[in-house]
């Protein structure tokens, strides 16, 4: 093998990881909402122990990529890919925190009985989710229309946000005893909005690495 | 004409937005005998900047700085047409001197090339061909030049050791000193690292640094990190052609032609 096919491969390799830790995240985040809704304390126990495997994977594509900067001196888009490997890498590795968050909430909240706005909770995750597995696809492809179109969702997500974030203070001032549940699902609310905002970074990010300049999506 | 004193001294980095151009190439293009070595080579090199030259093996780029002070015309079949403003004025012009020319543009090669005479008389042998034989003025030069060379401290208890006995790091110092020594206005360098180890590489390359507050610098380099590192602009030759020309954080970062980027990742050349 060519010193520079060597380059390939392992550039290759670290994107690959890249989007395994992309799969391990949204699942989490996946399993974490339905472990909320089902009041599955033991599913919720488990999303928090396999993130020492997400963060295990994301220091591993670190390194993989801090060696292939020290050892290959790339420039141009290979840099900028690695560089972007990297920090979409951190972008995952935070889903999968806010998927651990949720679980230790849905732990919190235990068998009591959930107030409504978990339907909404819901479709914020169906939109988070679908965000960041669409955006990963959108990365592998190196297709900035999809991207851009993906980080658009994110004003849909925060509509919802803004929507349940209203109906949990109104069922607060109903339901004073429930207060605690309340505040437990506005900072999921929040994680779920944290998850999306991710998937537009990453959209950013992909803009970057194809043309070289910074977007942002954002606006 | 800058006097020795200025053109030794060093001076403070020049602020300019709008630097001046040294060289100007305009439609350049040159043979040797039918091989067309140059094509339309547009190239605008402004002063005080490090340029560098990179491209694979026969791309043009040594042709090209050996154009630069018409040491290209050491060879019999070459034929050139374009122009080359020098300051603005065509070095290709039959009223041009070629030792004016180089008295305003010294060369740095590949390999280290001392006379094999003292390091003193290396370095005074330039002004010595142009006419100064005032012992104080010549140790006046040696010293500066020296000095400006980043050598002075390795070597001035010893001017009178034959400039061999030196390693190949030094001796490449002693020969930028030595084109320091005729106040040139630009220094064109021709891979003057491949030859050296990492650690005179590195001093070589801080020495470029330094020297361009004063100088234009012209350098021919293989080392595309070394390129990266230290030049200002980058332009890049491919098949006698200048493929990009632009800012040297550009051509890294985000290059505008396929063929660059496949170049300084490595991809072919």
């Amino acid at each position: 093998m060519s010193v520079r096919e060597k380059f390939d491969y392992e550039l290759n390799s670290a994107q690959e990881q890249l989007i395994l830790l992309s799969n391990m995240a949204v699942n989490a985040l996946t399993k974490a909402v339905n472990a909320l809704a089902s009041h599955d304390i033991d599913a919720a126990l488990e999303v928090i122990e396999d993130d020492s495997d997400i963060n295990q994977l994301e220091e591993e594509i670190n390194d993989r990529v801090i060696l292939l900067i020290a050892k290959q001196s790339p420039v141009a888009t290979d840099l900028r890919r690695l560089i972007v490997i990297i920090k979409v890498a951190t972008d995952m590795e935070r889903v999968g925190d806010y998927a651990v968050n949720i679980a230790k909430e849905t732990i919190r909240i235990g068998k009591e009985e959930l107030l409504s706005p978990i339907h909404e909770i819901q479709q914020m995750h169906a939109l988070a989710t679908a965000m960041l597995t669409q955006v990963i696809e959108a990365f592998v492809e190196e297709d900035v229309i999809k991207a851009k179109e993906i980080a658009e969702l994110d004003d849909q997500v925060d509509a919802l946000y803004g929507e349940v974030i209203n109906k949990l203070m109104l069922a607060g001032a109903q339901n004073p005893e429930k207060i605690s549940q309340i505040t437990q699902l506005a900072f999921v609310c929040r994680y779920m909005e944290r998850s999306a905002d991710h998937a537009t970074n990453i959209a950013e990010q992909l803009f970057y690495l194809v043309r070289g300049r910074h977007y942002d999506l954002n606006k | 004409m800058t006097t020795i004193k200025t053109a030794l001294t060093k001076k403070e980095p020049v602020q300019k937005t709008d630097k001046k151009s040294v060289y100007l190439t305009k439609q350049l293009n040159l043979w040797y005998g039918d091989n067309h070595a140059l094509k339309n080579i547009d190239l605008d090199i402004k002063e005080n900047e490090v340029t560098a030259i990179i491209g694979p093996s026969g791309c043009g780029k040594s042709t090209y700085i050996k154009t630069l002070n018409r040491m290209v015309e050491l060879v019999p079949s070459v034929k050139t047409s374009g122009q080359i403003l020098y300051r603005d004025r065509n070095i290709f012009d039959k009223d041009y001197g070629v030792e004016e020319l180089r008295t305003r543009v010294g060369m740095v090669f590949q390999k280290p090339n001392p006379f094999p005479k003292s390091i003193y008389d290396n370095i005074a042998y330039g002004p010595r061909i142009h006419g100064i034989k005032n012992k104080k003025i010549l140790n006046e030069i040696v010293e500066k030049s020296l000095r400006g060379a980043a050598i002075w401290e390795e070597v001035k208890d010893r001017l009178d050791e034959n400039a061999y006995s030196l390693s190949g790091g030094q001796q490449q110092r002693i020969c930028i000193a030595r084109a320091l020594a005729i106040e040139p206005d630009v220094i064109l360098m021709d891979e003057p690292t491949s030859a050296l180890d990492p650690i005179s590489t590195l001093k070589i390359e801080e020495l470029v640094q330094e020297l361009k507050k004063d100088y234009s610098i012209i350098i021919v380099t293989h080392n595309m990190q070394q390129a990266a590192r230290i030049s200002d602009k980058t332009a890049f030759f491919l098949n006698g052609e200048v493929i990009e020309y632009d800012d040297t954080d550009t051509i890294f970062s985000n290059p505008s032609d396929k063929r660059t980027e496949d170049y300084i990742s490595g991809r072919f050349g």
